[in-house]
């Protein structure tokens, strides 16, 4: 696992929480009850999960494995427990998954994260280094993210803030954001609006309307906006209307906890 | 034609070196007792075929069974790399691994295009990534009804496809239920093929969303319980997650590997 900074405890009124579970629940909380969601494993999965247990019961978890509304009582390992399947509304042949229900742009929200994300919030999930066929580090590759990352109507992204993983341009991109900036999506044919939210330990990262360049738009409670600015290898756009994200809730915090002791 | 068979025996058979073979499951129904047998017969130079390698290509590539990966995700679903993986591409050890890299999508494409007697597939995909930059086998093509630009991708026709179920009968017709990945397209595609099943019995009885494949699409069943270890056969047995994720500690090192190898898969005789 890439090492990122320590987790730093937040102090709230009833309650401590970390940087970690921050980034979490800012992400469940970009779900909205009812939407069709594709959902990596991983953080991607808890945050899908927790949201259904919180204010999104109705959200439709989509597994790459064909699992079409999974209701899993446990966190899932991989994409393929036996729990999405048991709890799914269908299941369907894998084929089917990517050319029946993602390709034609039926899903609302692919949630994905990254090795490697850069200014134009494309992602490299396929080598580190400066050559393909001698890499410095060979990571798993594409699975469904190109075509997650192309078709959803939109895409969120979840990935701890380093200057490692925020460089100003990704060694390979194995999924496209904008491109080399605004009008690239179009031109390249890509039906889905691209990545709208990038959510960090350190706070919230949204395209700039104007320039399609990631922009700090909210600091989590407590982090100074300079430590985000700091862990970024591009020069990092701040918005002037800086939000802070709220803190999360006992309720959160608790379901958050429970689905990651089952684990 | 679904001859029963022994493991070893349909092994033999089918898996030559220098064969393309593709052993498939997605999470579910994988068939690594196979890919065991297929080290413990020392095949070597084959080109292996899978959407998500996983342990079992990552035991295979480390015991020297392969030349070259097809494959689409690589890697420890839920725990991280596959080290032996990366020890084969970062430094060519025990020998070097050619890749040809795709996408899930393209990769479910090429094999229903094989399964389909088709030479190739299309799809929106690829498009303003670097893969069709590094893999030759994904190029545009022109829709001649619209005129707009997609991505092709080559049929897959491995020559021997191999993949776990749940039971066959004993005239060899299969079925499978739970997540069915891409196995019938695997099968279908390939020009033979091995299925290992947790058990033969007298007849199939209907199970819903279950897929059969006819005897007659079948070149050999092999009856190996627990033969999808640490995966799952759904109805059988459950994801040994504890495996999967001591599994990351094993093969981080070419000696524990090696000591793990000959412990659990080559000095293992299976059952006849």
């Amino acid at each position: 696992m890439a090492g990122g900074a320590r987790a730093e405890p937040g102090t709230g009124a009833m309650t401590t929480w970390t940087a970690d579970e921050m980034m979490t629940v800012a992400a469940a909380r970009a779900l909205r009850d009812g939407a069709r969601c594709f959902v990596g494993i991983g953080r991607p999965s808890t945050a899908a999960n927790l949201a259904r247990r919180t204010h999104a019961p109705n959200l439709v978890l989509i597994y790459e494995s064909g699992t079409i509304g999974a209701k899993p009582a446990t966190l899932p390992l991989s994409i393929g427990d036996g729990v999405l399947a048991d709890t799914a509304d269908a299941v369907v042949p894998v084929p089917e998954i990517f050319n029946y229900w993602l390709q034609p742009g039926r899903i609302d929200v692919g949630f994905l994260g990254a090795a490697q994300i850069d200014r134009y919030g494309n992602i490299n999930t396929t080598v580190i280094g400066d050559h393909y066929g001698d890499p410095t580090v060979r990571l798993p590759g594409a699975g469904g993210a190109p075509e997650i990352a192309a078709s959803c109507r939109e895409v969120i992204v979840i990935v701890k803030h380093s200057p490692r993983a925020f460089v100003e341009r990704v060694d390979f991109v194995t999924s496209v954001g904008y491109g080399s900036g605004p009008g690239d999506r179009a031109r390249l044919g890509l039906t889905g609006r691209g990545p709208v939210l990038v959510i960090t330990d350190l706070g919230v990262l949204e395209p700039d309307p104007r320039t399609a360049e990631l922009t700090l738009t909210h600091v989590h409670p407590g982090v100074d906006p300079a430590r985000a600015v700091g862990a970024t290898g591009w020069p990092l756009a701040v918005a002037p209307s800086l939000g802070v994200t709220p803190e999360p809730g006992p309720a959160e915090l608790a379901a958050l906890r429970l689905l990651e002791r089952q684990d | 034609m679904g001859v029963i068979a022994s493991l070893p025996e349909a092994v033999t058979e089918l898996v030559r070196d220098g064969a393309t073979v593709a052993l498939e499951g997605f999470t579910h129904l994988i068939p690594v007792a196979a890919g065991h047998e297929i080290i413990r017969q020392g095949r070597r130079d084959l080109t292996l075929v899978r959407m998500t390698p996983d342990i079992v290509y990552d035991q295979m590539i480390g015991a020297g069974c392969a030349r070259k990966l097809v494959f689409s995700w690589a890697g420890n679903p839920g725990v991280g790399s596959l080290h032996r993986f990366r020890d084969a591409v970062q430094r060519g050890w025990p020998a070097p691994l050619e890749i040809e890299e795709h996408s899930h999508a393209g990769m479910a494409n090429r094999y229903v295009a094989g399964a389909s007697g088709l030479p190739f597939a299309v799809l929106r995909g690829y498009v303003g990534t670097d893969l069709p930059a590094h893999t030759a086998t994904i190029k545009p093509i022109t829709c001649p009804f619209t005129g707009e630009v997609l991505t092709a991708v080559p049929a897959l026709n491995p020559d021997v496809g191999i993949v776990h179920a749940q039971r066959a009968d004993r005239a060899g017709n299969v079925q499978l239920w739970g997540i069915t990945g891409v196995h019938k397209e695997v099968v279908l595609a390939s020009h033979r093929s091995l299925v290992t099943v947790e058990e033969v019995v007298d007849e199939l009885d209907p199970r819903p969303g279950a897929v059969i494949l006819p005897s007659w699409a079948v070149t050999y069943v092999a009856e190996v319980p627990g033969g999808a270890h640490p995966s799952y056969a759904m109805g059988y047995s459950e994801r040994d997650n504890d495996y999967y994720q001591a599994w990351d500690a094993i093969s981080r090192d070419r000696e524990a590997f090696t000591a793990w190898l000959e412990e659990h898969v080559r000095s293992r005789v299976p059952a006849p």
